[in-house]
């Protein structure tokens, strides 16, 4: 099975042969290196840009003004605090200017922690980037979600960004993309560039076939009716392990549903989840002042108040100026399996 | 040799950096200062001078409506007009990239009215009409947009145009072509980063790029004078290390922007590379509304140029007259009419947010408000 980093090489490769994509490019992005994960490594639209942030996303908003279909790289979200103005004229251009100009760009970056990254390699990113009007967001937690929501980030005409929780950019999934070897060492054999000199290396991709993952569209992980758990990203797999262990130990059935997308959200997938189980959970790593998943929380209790049987609630990360090195630091910043684990037990347990 | 024919000299085209290939004509008014021969035809000057009366009578009768409460914000161009005619007509006009680009900023009205913009298309934004082409009756004046002469969304985020610019000319080059990009700021605006980062991306190795950039140098940041902040004597000198060349030129005379401009755009167009211009201008009405748009006594581009087409004999001040009276009468016209047309309602508020979509489950057509739950 390809690891997330591998499909979205080539989703990014199958944007290039089908989608029209003309430019894939941001620091250290073209040959040699082809990424700082790899995500792009020998395709033929890479190219490597001076190191500068700003100039990264206006040069991706050129190009799509001009006609182009870019898809640009912030090597980490951790460094695109200084882009956030530009990004909201990339999300604001088309209502502000009467409809003149579509904005299709693909701006994806790692995000998150999970990689011992320190203060500046550990940030999540979704909860600013869910302020973005006009910007639609999605982060995927499994290799082929990752592939499906690249194809339909470089297909839709809109600003999209694609967050890549760096935690699980080298897990692999459990399922094919479509044109995927089944064998993982003639994958890697075929598009991973080789160490050392690569002068001469030359990709050899699989004959890739489309998947898209709708944006906008929940996926459910696991089905239950004792409750119900939304998350994202890095944490999405530890709550559905969560869940299979609470399945078996404590015979609880809890929902879990992959949301995906950031924005726009899939309100229907987790507004019918929550009229079955009357109990939520919202888990995501970004810090609590404020979260995303308060957003969520509000509406829930908007909207599905009296069908509450107990308190609603989320899990995230403290709000800290930052992760610490050092893993007690980080084991204690963010949602880690037992806390996560603890919460929905909690969850599915407390008396009505 | 007064009268119908012949050209009529520029200000001077001062200290260029480049070689000029300026064709040698007859001036007949001896520029005081000029270092050069430039001059421009009869016709051409008189083009020029309606453009600039028009688009200065577009923008004194929106100045008056954010006074009179038909508009509430002015912000716009009166003393940039000579070289913004100039930079209008001179421009590939067109859709796409085998035309020119232009990122602009909030004091271009004359080169949209050199363009062909009807004067109402500037004032039904003052207006805040739904028929607003340029903003939907959202953006403040001047903030223009439209496609179909490559006029990418003005922000009035300072400086963000100069990061933007070498994408579009990133296409541009790569079509081959004589197209280019054009960005335009203001010389307080050069202290952003972005300013610099547009050196850095129109020059890289292999990489450079067809655009020009211009800075329109008033001498002030709303009310901080530039030379309180910068050290350096002119704003195009940074783009000596980068080897752009430029010129600084006096902006108010619109024979001497002329041909500055098209000196540039040839060296882009032919040469594929980054040029800059910095023309000194003028202020005429303050920073904006926000700070009275209080008439100055700076230079007025307008008043200089008809001083030159009287003593040429080229206009009578009877015709000068008629025609500020004209471009008055048809601002007035375009207020009167604009403030009677359809203005946005709330079902308006989210329209043009998201372009359609054929891989969004939940915004397969535009905005709707946060996502609802839709059951099937
Ligand atoms: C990034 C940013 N900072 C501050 C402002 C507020 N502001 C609007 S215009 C202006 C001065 C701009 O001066 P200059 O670049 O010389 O252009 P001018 O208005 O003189 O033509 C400022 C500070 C802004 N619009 N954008």
């Amino acid at each position: 099975m390809a690891t997330m980093v591998q499909a979205v090489r080539m989703a990014l490769h199958y944007g290039e042969e089908h989608l029209g994509v003309t430019d894939v490019f941001g620091q250290d992005v073209g040959p040699p290196l082809g990424g700082v994960f790899t995500a792009t490594q020998g395709l033929k639209t890479a190219w490597n840009s001076p190191l500068d942030e700003r100039g990264i996303i206006g040069a991706a908003m050129g190009i799509a003004y001009a006609g182009g279909r870019p898809v640009c790289e912030i090597q980490f979200c951790d460094y695109g605090f200084n882009t956030i103005d530009l990004l909201k004229v990339a999300g604001n251009q088309r209502w502000a200017g009467a409809g003149n100009y579509d904005m299709p760009i693909v701006l994806m970056t790692p995000s998150g922690s999970g990689i011992r990254g320190s203060l500046y390699h550990s940030h999540s990113f979704e909860s600013w980037a869910s302020r973005l009007a006009g910007w639609k967001i999605v982060m995927p937690s499994n290799p082929l979600d990752a592939y499906g929501l690249m194809l339909s980030a470089i297909a839709d005409p809109n600003p999209v960004m694609v967050l890549l929780p760096k935690a699980l950019l080298r897990m692999r999934g459990d399922q094919l993309l479509p044109g995927e070897p089944a064998n993982e060492a003639a994958l890697k054999d075929m598009i991973d560039a080789p160490l050392g000199d690569r002068t001469r290396w030359q990709p050899r991709w699989p004959e890739l076939g489309p998947h898209f993952v709708a944006l906008g569209e929940a996926s459910l992980v696991r089905e239950g009716t004792h409750a119900t758990v939304v998350s994202y990203g890095r944490t999405l797999p530890l709550c559905a392990q969560a869940a299979d262990q609470l399945r078996d130990e404590d015979s609880l059935e809890i929902e879990v549903l992959d949301l995906r997308s950031i924005f726009p959200y899939d309100w229907s997938a987790i507004s019918r989840s929550l009229e079955k189980t009357g109990r939520i959970l919202i888990v995501n790593e970004d810090t609590e002042v404020t979260n995303f998943g308060e957003h969520l929380l509000r509406r829930v209790i908007d909207e599905h108040f009296y069908e509450l049987v107990v308190r609603p609630r989320v899990l995230m990360g403290k709000h800290v100026p930052g992760i610490g090195l050092n893993q007690e630091y980080e084991r204690n910043t963010v949602p880690q399996l037992p806390r996560i684990k603890d919460a929905m037990r909690e969850l599915a347990t407390e008396e009505a | 040799m007064r009268g119908k024919s012949g050209t009529l000299p520029g200000n001077g085209q001062a200290r260029p950096m480049t070689k000029s290939a300026s064709a040698q004509v007859d001036s007949h008014i001896p520029a005081p200062g000029s270092l050069g021969t430039e001059s421009l035809p009869r016709d051409r000057c008189l083009e020029l001078h309606r453009i600039m009366v028009r688009a200065r009578a577009m923008e004194e009768r929106m100045i008056k409506m954010s006074k009179s409460g038909e508009g509430y914000f002015w912000i716009g161009g009166p003393g940039e007009e000579a070289f913004n005619a100039a930079l209008g007509l001179l421009i590939k006009k067109g859709e796409g990239p085998d035309f020119d680009f232009l990122h602009l900023h909030y004091r271009n009205s004359a080169t949209m009215v050199a363009m062909g913009m009807p004067m109402i298309d500037g004032i039904r934004q003052m207006a805040m009409t739904a028929t607003d082409p340029h903003s939907f009756g959202r953006n403040f004046p001047g903030h223009f947009a439209f496609k179909k002469w490559n006029v990418t969304p003005i922000s009035s985020v300072i400086e963000n145009q100069f990061v933007i610019a070498p994408g579009t000319a990133i296409v541009q080059k790569r079509r081959g072509g004589d197209a280019v990009t054009i960005v335009v700021g203001g010389e307080s605006g050069s202290a952003e980063g972005d300013f610099a980062s547009c050196l850095i991306w129109s020059t890289r190795p292999g990489n450079e790029l067809p655009v020009l950039m211009i800075v329109m140098n008033n001498g002030w940041g709303i009310s901080t004078p530039h030379g309180s902040q910068h050290g350096a004597k002119n704003v195009i000198d940074r783009g000596k290390p980068f080897g752009i060349p430029g010129e600084v030129v006096e902006g108010n005379d619109p024979v001497a922007s002329w041909f500055a401009i098209k000196r540039a755009l040839e060296y882009c167009r032919k040469e594929r590379r980054a040029y800059m211009l910095e023309a000194k201008v003028s202020r005429l009405y303050g920073h904006s509304s926000s700070s009275g748009a209080p008439r100055s006594s700076d230079p007025d581009c307008i008043a200089m140029f008809e001083e030159k087409l009287l003593v040429q004999g080229w206009l009578s001040q009877e015709a000068i007259e008629r025609l500020h009276a004209e471009a008055k009468a048809e601002a007035d016209a375009a207020a009167a009419q604009a403030v009677q047309e359809e203005k946005p309602h709330k079902e308006h508020v989210e329209r043009f947010t998201y372009a359609p979509s054929s891989v969004d489950k939940v915004y397969p057509g535009d905005y709707t408000g946060v996502p609802q739950r839709i059951d099937d």
